[in-house]
């Protein structure tokens, strides 16, 4: 009896044989009357919906050309894409130093992909991206030696990805100090950090980035400016900060008690014990909430186009408004939703994949 | 009464020592540490009011009852140039929780469709549901925003516009569909509408506190509604119509308009949340173990009781707490208004620190009011979670 309810507990998990595809098939598609109902509804929908979709994207689609091919034509304009490639990249950047940005995205990305392979994590990892993210400054802004480019003059893509990861970066070491804050038992640092937290999570990411542009300014002493992708970061950093604690929080509670007081048995203080005993335990079981937060943020740098930063979107946007090739908008979105749909759908896929991998894998013992 | 005061000294801690053990170890530190916090905010705040001083600006919330010179597109009440500041702020927030409650509403609806289908067993539809979802999340809102308002802006014009059984019109002006119009009603008009409302709901709330509100009593109850609210329009010398819009000329009159701006980001915030609406009811449906389903049948339930009485109050207790945080992200993503043109806001507050240059007053509103909307949504559905909620303790 308990064989029998075993086996159909776990009929559906992986290692047990499938039916065979056809019959799955005709099971999901046609197995009851109301399955067989959705099924002709649903084709009928994808027959009046696909066809057009691809006559627009392919086949009446103009490759190459100018925009007065395009405008003859009634599909997408792919020639447009193809003119303007660079500028939506790079927007204002100057187009002779274009091997500068194109570096950076190599580089980030490089570090992107290394920093989610566990191989690499390690020391090593931090050190390198605390050297990627300071480089790519120096590059994009040419110093030493080259051409000054002033980072209101920066755009596309590197300023995306630039702002992602910094931002990212700064927040993280803020957002732990706030857990711990939050969670410690002196009740002013508490209030401080619960009042900090929920100032930030209750305040859209648009407010924020009006405080960057019209407070910030006011607050600096008289004589300094920042320019605003500076002011932006800042800004965004702190705010990401309040997000970030809240998970780094959720790690914390999964701490059982024991390991604290094992921590204070062996007569670490409390900096020591968080940094050699509780932190790596908690940050590890939220890796794969820091990785939904961390696409999450990908998506939220597109709100620099708000405040005018020429963002990889916003980039996109202006592009369609050259007086050459106006209006060409869809075929630009298109574009830029493309790339960020790849990064975040491989991210969102890892983000699965790591979960599975660290419940997996038992919690003590790294022996 | 005399024995109120009455605890033995001793036993429970006093006010001090409770106030103590709340503020913790290092009492010292703290104190400086928040004391670090004032002076930097100090010093913020007076380099603020120096710049402010220097651009000759005076701080202050007076601006507000000066008149501003700036036209709103859309209005919940009327507004003009000339009417003061406050009133466009109110303006704004009117059109902002416009825009968040139709969308929390067409959101939910949408979502609830796509969980259920995502969740019907047929693989053709579950996997239109998965990409739907999978393309809608992974995309950024903002440039699904540019996208929606550039089709709104590219539909045809009102004489060649895209018809649905001649009652509903998409237009490049904007989005024609049939509705109930209200002509000449006075303030104490929608008074007497509001009572009739309160008291609707009154009666709804207290029938479903004594478990009284069957299908039968709330479809009686509705009619009789529709009944008060016809009089009270008579009453008051309003006329309601319900008006199918028409082509006249070369506009479109009659019925509800919605401006191509307001279309858009209702469109993109519905799109939007939906997704992560359907993948929450999925998980909450998905997380009421099968042997309920199969316990239910035994029973002789048929699939749509078991689905009404047993797998959705369990799958409720899951998804209510996750949608009062979608709700509450859609409140605050409604601010991406601004970068299409719907005046919500954060758009009337951004025009108001750029003609009056209090951008500081003007933003600490902004923020305020998004902290109050936030804080009121969740005491809202947190009431409803308590009613969905396990009860501990006792049989329930």
């Amino acid at each position: 009896m308990s064989v029998i309810e075993a086996e159909t507990q776990f009929g559906a998990g992986p290692g047990t044989v499938r039916p065979p595809l056809r019959a799955r098939l005709a099971d999901g598609l046609f197995g009851t009357k109301l399955n067989t109902a959705i099924t002709i509804v649903t084709t009928a929908f994808l027959v009046w919906t696909v066809p057009s979709l691809l006559r627009w994207a392919l086949i009446d689609a103009t490759w190459s050309g100018t925009s007065a091919d395009c405008a003859a034509r009634a599909g997408a304009c792919w020639a447009f894409i193809g003119t303007k490639l660079r500028f939506i990249f790079f927007a204002f950047y100057p187009p002779d130093l274009h091997w500068r940005p194109l570096f950076v995205i190599l580089l980030l990305l490089a570090l992107v992909t290394a920093s989610v392979l566990p191989r690499f994590w390690n020391r090593g990892l931090l050190i390198a991206w605390f050297g990627a993210i300071g480089g790519s400054w120096l590059l994009m802004s040419g110093w030493p030696g080259g051409r000054i480019v002033p980072s209101n003059q920066w755009g596309g893509l590197p300023v995306t990805l630039l702002v992602w990861t910094v931002c990212f970066a700064v927040a993280m070491p803020l957002a732990v100090l706030l857990a711990l804050a939050r969670r410690s038992k002196m009740g002013g640092l508490r209030t401080l950090a619960i009042g900090y937290i929920e100032l930030m999570r209750g305040t859209p990411m648009v407010a924020i980035l009006y405080v960057a542009m019209l407070i910030v300014p006011m607050a600096l002493p008289e004589g300094i400016t920042l320019d605003k992708t500076f002011r932006a970061m800042i800004m965004i950093a702190l705010f990401w900060a309040a997000y970030l604690a809240e998970v780094v929080r959720g790690g914390l509670q999964t701490i059982p008690p024991g390991q604290y007081e094992a921590a204070t048995a062996l007569g670490l203080g409390y900096w020591r014990s968080m940094q050699l005993v509780i932190l790596p335990q908690a940050l590890r079981v939220v890796i794969p909430g820091i990785v939904n937060l961390a696409i999450g943020f990908l998506l939220a740098t597109s709100l620099l186009a708000v405040i005018g930063i020429f963002d990889l979107l916003n980039a996109a946007k202006a592009s369609a408004t050259d007086p050459k090739w106006l209006g060409f908008y869809d075929e630009a979105y298109l574009l830029v939703a493309a790339i960020y749909f790849t990064f975040c759908f491989v991210g969102s896929r890892y983000s699965r994949r790591l979960e599975r991998r660290l419940s997996g894998r038992p919690q003590h013992g790294r022996g | 009464m005399t024995t109120h005061f009455d605890i033995a000294p001793g036993r429970r801690p006093g006010a001090f020592s409770r106030l103590a053990g709340w503020w913790g170890p290092r009492p010292l530190a703290q104190v400086a540490v928040i004391v670090a916090v004032i002076a930097l905010f100090y010093g913020l705040g007076s380099t603020i009011a120096a710049s402010m001083a220097r651009i000759g600006i005076s701080p202050g919330f007076d601006f507000l009852w000066r008149s501003a010179n700036f036209e709103i597109g859309e209005q919940a009440i009327s507004f003009k140039a000339g009417d003061t500041y406050a009133r466009a702020m109110l303006v704004g927030v009117l059109n902002t929780l416009k825009v968040a409650l139709l969308g929390c509403v067409l959101a939910t609806v949408l979502g609830v469709f796509l969980g259920v289908a995502g969740l019907s067993g047929n693989l053709l539809l579950a996997g239109i549901v998965r990409w739907y979802i999978e393309i809608v999340r992974n995309t950024p809102l903002l440039l699904q925003l540019f996208f929606w308002i550039s089709v709104a802006k590219a539909l045809p014009a009102p004489r060649q516009a895209l018809t649905l059984f001649d009652a509903v019109f998409l237009s490049g002006r904007g989005i024609y569909v049939p509705g109930p119009v209200v002509e000449g009603a006075s303030v104490s008009t929608w008074l007497g509408l509001a009572a009739v409302v309160t008291a609707f709901v009154g009666s709804l709330v207290v029938s479903a506190r004594r478990s009284q509100l069957g299908l039968k009593r709330a479809l009686l109850v509705i009619p009789g509604a529709f009944i008060a609210a016809a009089l009270v329009f008579r009453l008051g010398g309003a006329s309601v119509q319900f008006e199918v819009p028409r082509l006249a000329g070369f506009n479109i009159r009659g019925g509800w308009s919605l401006s191509p701006e307001f279309a858009a980001l209702l469109t993109g915030l519905t799109v939007k949340f939906s997704a992560s609406i359907a993948e929450i009811v999925r998980a909450g449906i998905e997380s009421v173990k099968q042997g309920q389903w199969e316990a239910a049948r035994a029973l002789g339930l048929h699939e749509g009781q078991i689905m009404r009485l047993v797998v959705l109050p369990q799958a409720l207790r899951v998804i209510t707490p996750l949608t009062t945080s979608n709700y509450l992200d859609l409140t605050k993503d409604s601010s991406l208004a601004v970068a299409i043109g719907y005046p919500d806001l954060v758009s009337v507050v951004n025009t108001t620190a750029n003609t009056t240059g209090q951008a500081f007053e003007a933003l600490i509103i902004m923020i305020a009011v998004y902290l109050a909307l936030n804080l009121v949504l969740s005491a809202l559905m947190n009431i409803y979670n308590n009613r969905v909620a396990l009860r501990g303790g006792g049989p329930a």
